[in-house]
């Protein structure tokens, strides 16, 4: 079965998963390109800082440090609270690793931690191939870092109903992952409608709307996937299907 | 070259969190509890991201809101990841010279 055509297959099959992923990322990054103009990041910055770093939250919190000079501390602590998720996907993936797979797939799967890479690798059964993972990465890191460039170079270009148009793509995206789960598990369906309504509960309360969004999503996450875990337990098999 | 610092404090913060647990676990995780939060995490901060960021998103919420709809009953007919976007962004393009 592992023949070299078989895994080139694979890695194509990741590529093509990986188009809508990317297509998605490149009208999201484009904006997220006009967020780092304001802070006075050169288009190469702008292009390595979204290759190597890969997070939509994360970054946009990072650009707002960089345009405050808010000091490397504070990069590194919001950094840390827009993009812990992706701690907890990690550690999510890791129950789908081959014990026998190779030692450095680990540190080069870790790149690739987004929050759509994840759900497109959690959503293939069985364990993690490496080589769908790699696949999947390449348009999405090259569309999302080239997004970011041209947000940079020419940002106010786009009429604004277009922008508008775009930046949706990325929720278009999340709806057609959580969705099909859903219709088949009720915790899971329960857990969706639940984190729609506090969702929208914090981010429009006076008290709690002061928030940021990346905050909020750590908050509501623990708290909403803490409470099914503990009143609906999965059973053994299902973690893994 | 702040600037280049900054990013590199950003890049390597977030390869931290990503990498960690991956050095760390190794093994399949007993605790039930722990293995159902890892089940229903994804799902759940997908979600929390998704609305209402969705019409704040948009130049009009009510295109956004409309968008989120028509995006979960096409996945629901099992449509795939790129349609699903597809329609979405239509939904707020035509919305949006309607309202």
């Amino acid at each position: 079965m592992d023949t070299k055509i078989h895994r080139y297959r694979t890695f194509l099959l990741g590529v093509r998963d990986g188009f809508p992923i990317g297509a998605g990322y490149f009208a999201v990054s484009f904006s997220l390109g006009i967020v780092a103009k304001l802070s006075g990041i050169t288009g190469a910055q702008g292009f390595f800082a979204s290759l190597f770093t890969m997070a939509s939250a994360g970054e946009y919190a990072g650009f707002l440090v960089v345009r405050e000079d808010a000091g490397f501390l504070n990069m590194m602590l919001m950094t840390l609270l827009a993009s812990c998720r992706y701690f907890l996907m990690s550690c999510a993936l890791t129950q789908r690793f081959d014990p026998e797979m190779k030692f450095r797939h680990r540190l080069l799967l870790a790149l690739g931690v987004t929050d759509e890479i994840f759900g497109a690798n959690i959503a293939r059964p069985g364990y993690v191939d490496p080589r769908y993972s790699y696949g999947l990465f390449v348009l999405p890191a090259i569309l999302w870092s080239s997004g970011t460039l041209l947000g940079i170079l020419m940002g106010n270009l786009l009429p604004a109903n277009i922008v508008s148009a775009l930046s949706v793509a990325i929720y278009g995206m999340f709806v057609a992952i959580i969705i099909p789960p859903a219709k088949k598990n009720r915790v899971i369906l329960g857990c969706v409608l639940a984190s729609f309504a506090l969702s929208f509960l914090f981010s429009r309360l006076p008290a709690l709307s002061g928030i940021d969004s990346g905050t909020r999503i750590l908050i509501l996450s623990v708290i909403i996937a803490g409470a099914a875990a503990l009143l609906f337990p999965v059973k053994e098999d299902a973690a893994h299907a | 070259m702040r600037n280049v610092l900054y990013i590199l404090v950003m890049a390597g913060t977030t390869y931290l969190i990503r990498v960690l647990p991956m050095l760390l676990l190794r093994r399949e995780i007993k605790s039930r509890f722990i293995r159902s939060f890892l089940f229903y995490i994804p799902y759940v901060t997908l979600a929390v991201m998704t609305f209402p960021a969705i019409m704040d998103a948009c130049e009009k919420p009510l295109a956004g809101l409309a968008a989120l709809l028509a995006g979960v009953v096409l996945a629901l007919f099992g449509a795939g990841l790129f349609p699903v976007a597809v329609v979405s962004c239509v939904a707020v393009y035509v919305l949006e010279l309607i309202l």
